[in-house]
């Protein structure tokens, strides 16, 4: 599947970092978490000069734990207080040290990341921080990647993941799964979390699509994991699941080869991942029982008419009614636009004209393209004048070029 | 901001015209529409409820009567608390409720804080 080593350690990284991570982090105790992110950094680093040189071994993973390992067994060597804490426990089950194993099984590595979830997603942390610190830890993002995704600097992203990192270690989170009722609680953290991990993967204005892509399937592999837990399998988690299969379908189509995003309706449908939306409509088949329904059934639910193409009364109306139910269960900007325009679409353009005027989204460049475009067919000279207020208003290149476009087609 | 209780009254519904379920998701539209254009101004702060049209009064003395109350001409079918800067506003943002066309009418009160 890979041709040389130059692609595989940035898969490797990705998928390999945060469980090695989360295993030492288990096995040393939260305290050392920096020691523990030395230990795979220098292992990968490792891995590039070594597989550069000599080529790749047969088994990169095996190679990578075998060296993490290695590492760790020095590390405790060279930490006294911690070979005290150890000894002490080898000594009980009479363990000689050099024979001391990591405990690399499967299951031992899904459980570790699966706890390290819910320990980075305390209410202690706030939830700016938790993002990067997903980011850091489960995504194996560093923080000018960080940066790079949330449009910010390398230094404010330092800031967060070191105050983040003394809160995990103050409040000596214990790598461990928490008692079935703290995890239903803690659980609406951890899947908003993933959400906004995917959501910043998604509608980053970041010019790096590999980026962004990596940061979307990322968080999907995550909620993947928590579907496969059965405590953590609720209706939520699998609804979420199903959002981002669906939106992840239109990948493909929404930029062009310049990283131009593509507009919805614009989107050339033959481009959409059939396999993925196959996925989204499993996956909210599944977020169907029990009576709860979450933010992320009705978004679910709105990107699945999404993947209709075709513009039917069924749709739009369909579409409406959940983002009606959508706002009631918590405002956004974002939902307000859309559900105008669905409410353009289903009952008809005047009437959306009405409601969108009482939105006085004023400091929005989509609010404006929102009432250019209901004011094309209407009254050019309006549309046009919104279109050049929400030019005024946009920071991004691609939002400039979007408006633009909407501009000349006027 | 202050917060209003926006309550709906409606003129009693007889026995014979009990609308169908076709009739009801129809009835549901305008309201959905209605609640969705207050909640996309981010002015709502509460759905409310819808109340069903039987109920029971209790007055002193151990008096219960069972409704609908031949004393009161329109009973209250439900209510919504949405936030606005005046009762003018909130008064406004009742003007397209759908209890209006149905005879009935909308009851716009300030809430009290309570500290």
């Amino acid at each position: 599947m890979f041709m040389n080593e130059k692609e595989l350690i940035p898969h490797l990284f990705r998928t390999e970092y945060r469980k090695i991570i989360s295993v030492l982090c288990k096995l040393f105790s939260i305290e050392h978490i920096e020691s523990a992110e030395d230990i795979v950094s220098d292992t990968f680093l490792l891995a590039a000069e070594t597989w550069g040189l000599k080529g790749l071994p047969k088994n990169p993973t095996a190679w990578l734990y075998t060296v993490a390992k290695n590492k760790a067994l020095d590390y405790i060597k060279h930490n006294k207080i911690f070979y005290e804490k150890i000894a002490l426990e080898i000594n009980q089950s009479q363990t000689p040290f050099h024979e001391l194993e990591i405990d690399w099984s499967e299951k031992n590595i899904y459980d570790s990341q699966l706890q390290m979830m819910f320990a980075i997603c305390t209410p202690q942390i706030s939830s700016q921080d938790q993002i990067c610190l997903s980011l850091n830890i489960l995504c194996g993002f560093g923080a000018e990647e960080i940066a790079d995704a949330f449009l910010s600097n390398k230094k404010v992203i330092y800031k967060r993941l070191s105050r983040a990192k003394s809160k995990l270690r103050s409040e000596k989170m214990k790598i461990e799964m928490p008692s079935p009722p703290e995890i239903y609680k803690r659980l609406e953290n951890v899947l908003t979390t993933l959400y906004l991990l995917y959501s910043e993967g998604y509608y980053s204005t970041s010019q790096n699509t590999t980026l962004r892509k990596d940061l979307c399937i990322e968080a999907m592999r995550l909620n993947l994991m928590l579907t496969e837990n059965e405590h953590t399998n609720t209706p939520a988690t699998n609804a979420l699941l199903s959002l981002m299969c669906f939106h992840s379908s239109r990948f493909e189509a929404r930029t062009n080869k310049n990283g131009n995003l593509i507009l919805y309706h614009e989107q050339d449908e033959t481009l959409w991942n059939k396999e993925l939306i196959h996925k989204g409509e499993y996956y909210l088949g599944k977020s169907s029982q029990g009576k709860h329904v979450s933010k992320f059934h009705l978004e679910a639910s709105i990107a699945y008419w999404h993947t209709h193409k075709n513009d039917t009364t069924e749709k739009w109306e369909s579409i409406l009614q959940l983002y009606n139910r959508l706002l009631q269960v918590e405002y956004s900007p974002i939902a307000a636009l859309n559900r105008t325009y669905a409410l353009a679409k289903a009952n008809g353009v005047k009437n959306a004209i009405v409601e969108a005027e009482k939105l006085n989204l004023i400091d929005s460049h989509f609010y404006f393209t929102l009432l250019g475009e209901l004011y094309t067919t209407i009254d050019k000279e309006k549309s046009k004048s919104h279109f050049l207020t929400a030019l005024s208003l946009a920071k991004s290149m691609p939002d400039k070029q979007t408006i633009n476009q909407k501009l000349a087609n006027l | 901001m202050k917060e209003f209780l926006l309550i709906f009254r409606r003129n009693e519904v007889s026995e014979e015209s009990q609308p169908s379920p076709e009739q009801i998701q129809a009835m549901m539209k305008p309201w959905q529409d209605w609640i969705g254009n207050i909640a996309a101004q981010n002015k709502l702060v509460s759905s409310g409820n819808r109340l069903a049209s039987e109920g029971m009064v209790v007055k002193p003395n151990n008096v219960i009567t069972n409704g609908p109350y031949v004393e009161m001409k329109e009973a209250i079918g439900g209510y919504i608390i949405v936030s606005a800067n005046s009762i003018d506003e909130a008064a406004e943002l009742s003007k397209d409720c759908p209890i209006l066309k149905m005879n009935g009418n909308v009851e716009v009160r300030a809430i009290v804080p309570m500290d």
